[in-house]
């Protein structure tokens, strides 16, 4: 579904991602760790062109998205991205967020995308929030606003960039449920998270990422109980 | 003495009865004989009664409010613009923008009605409100574009990050997203701009428009009072001004409770 070819970014002189090659296929779980500044994020927004690539190919289910003349907007229609800091739109109530792409794109009308939402809101349990806004909602209920908001286009892929990070501790808990919920739906899923827990549990993959390349990668058991690089076993010893 | 004669006709005070008082002084005014009373009274009498000459100051702030409302609307549109123009990434834009409000901020606005009057419209017979307008407005779009820009710059990044990972268009994200953001920031700046607009209407008197200032001029040249006229204007100014700027403190503290929804 994403095939990643030797992917470089560089920020003027500082090289962030180092030659990144990656396949994700459909249905498939991905988690990315690895320490602070090792280029996870970045990886993870340039599959969606949040950041341009300096270097190397993205393919998105057969087209070349990296290519010049791609069309980035219809890209994005079919991969949602939810955020640390949610970034729900604060002038606008939970429903209108919800259904502010999927009336734009005319790709539902307004009533068809309400019936939508409060289908998505009740299955994160949220119904009663549909009029609320933004500010009125607690860390983790604004998370899973902003997962619903992605889920509305119906995307066919789902990015999360440390989703949990930003919450209080005991509000990590239902975002992580919505996200095993949605896992076994059977989401395509790239997820950057310090939820070792989680990666467990959901994780098909597990890439750990350290100086702009994926150092080691298997499934979680390979990585957890029995990772080979020294610096991965090093990483893992300070997290767990 | 003038307070008895009000007490005792104060039910139809009527513009013959202030002619009836001004009959009473006139002639302790001719030999310039007059107390504070009488002598505020024939100036009031002269300056705002006769010759019904309160219309002139009524007519002259209707035209302000006029010019200052449409030059608002002209600079706010125009004022949008150019601070698009100065974030939209494309240099030829940006320095054109940078170039506009650079010269407007750096020359005087008199300097600039005078150029627009006599220099662009010398030659053709257009009303002079549509002029003041244009001037105005040209004027103000320079400062409602910084206003704005700011505005813009202050709606965090991770906004437009969120409305282009829907898919959204750099415009769709622009319109739907960050501008009603940022304008709800500016928007008290925006009222004191268009308070701040008001004022400088009164540069148009250069030009000849009997707005207020020029009204109270034009009543002056008649009576030849120094400030009475002056100070009838200033009132009806300052009236405007205090309303508003009642109003802008009523938003301002809406908006400040509204930041909690
Ligand atoms: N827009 C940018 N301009 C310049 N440097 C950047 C930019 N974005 C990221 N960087 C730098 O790139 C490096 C990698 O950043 P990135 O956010 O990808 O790391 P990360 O692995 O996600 O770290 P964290 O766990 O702290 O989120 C960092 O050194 C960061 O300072
Ligand atoms: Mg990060």
């Amino acid at each position: 579904m994403i095939t990643v070819n030797n992917l470089h970014k560089h920020f003027g002189e500082l090289k962030v991602l180092n030659g990144i090659d990656q396949h994700i296929s459909p249905g498939e779980k991905v988690v990315i760790i690895g320490p602070s500044g090792s280029g996870k994020s970045t990886f993870l927004r340039c599959l969606n062109l949040l950041e341009k690539p300096t270097g190397g190919q993205i393919f998105f289910e057969g087209t070349e998205i990296t290519a010049p003349k791609a069309d980035i907007d219809a890209l994005r229609r079919r991969m949602g991205m939810v955020f640390q800091q949610f970034n729900l739109f604060p002038h606008l109530s939970v429903m209108d967020n919800i259904t502010l792409a999927p009336i734009t794109h005319k790709l539902l009308t307004k009533a068809q995308a309400q019936e939508r939402a409060m289908e998505l809101l009740n299955r994160v349990g949220l119904p009663e929030k549909a009029n609320a806004f933004p500010k009125q909602l607690s860390g983790g209920q604004q998370q899973r606003i902003a997962i619903v908001r992605a889920l509305a286009m119906n995307p066919d892929v789902m990015l999360f960039d440390e989703p949990t990070s930003a919450l209080d501790p005991e509000m990590v808990g239902e975002v992580l449920e919505v996200m095993k919920a949605l896992a076994l739906d059977g989401m395509t899923m790239v997820v950057v998270t310090h939820e070792m827990g989680f990666a467990k549990e959901v994780g098909d993959r597990v890439l750990f990422m350290d100086a702009g390349v994926v150092l080691e990668e298997g499934t979680p058991s390979a990585i957890f109980e029995n990772a080979q690089n020294p610096r991965t076993q090093d990483f893992l010893r300070k997290v767990l | 003495m003038l307070s008895t004669l009000m007490l005792s006709s104060a039910q139809a005070a009527s513009v013959n009865q202030f002619d009836q008082w001004w009959l009473l002084i006139k002639d302790k005014a001719i030999a310039g004989d007059l107390n504070f009373w009488e002598n505020l009274y024939k100036e009031i009498y002269q300056n705002v009664l006769f010759n019904n000459r309160w219309q002139n100051y009524l007519r002259g702030l209707g035209i302000t409010l006029e010019v200052s409302f449409f030059a608002a609307l002209f600079g706010l549109a125009l004022g949008m613009l150019l601070a698009m123009m100065r974030l939209s990434g494309v240099k030829p834009l940006e320095k054109i923008a940078g170039i506009y409000i650079g010269v407007i901020r750096g020359t005087p606005m008199l300097l600039q009605v005078l150029i627009i009057n006599f220099g662009l419209f010398g030659s053709i017979a257009i009303d002079r409100v549509i002029i003041g307008v244009i001037a105005c407005g040209i004027n103000s779009a320079a400062y409602v574009s910084e206003i704005i820009r700011s505005g813009i710059l202050s709606v965090d990044k991770g906004q437009t990050e969120a409305g282009r990972s829907l898919g959204l268009s750099p415009w769709q994200t622009m319109r739907l997203i960050i501008f009603p953001q940022a304008l709800k920031t500016a928007l008290p700046a925006l009222c004191n701009e268009f308070i701040t607009l008001i004022k400088e209407t009164s540069i148009l008197a250069y030009i000849a428009l009997t707005e207020l200032t020029k009204a109270g001029d034009y009543i002056r040249s008649k009576t030849y009072s120094a400030f009475t006229p002056y100070i009838v204007s200033g009132i009806l100014y300052l009236i405007v001004t205090g309303v508003l700027t009642h109003l802008l403190g009523k938003l301002e503290r809406r908006l400040r409770q509204g930041d909690n929804r």
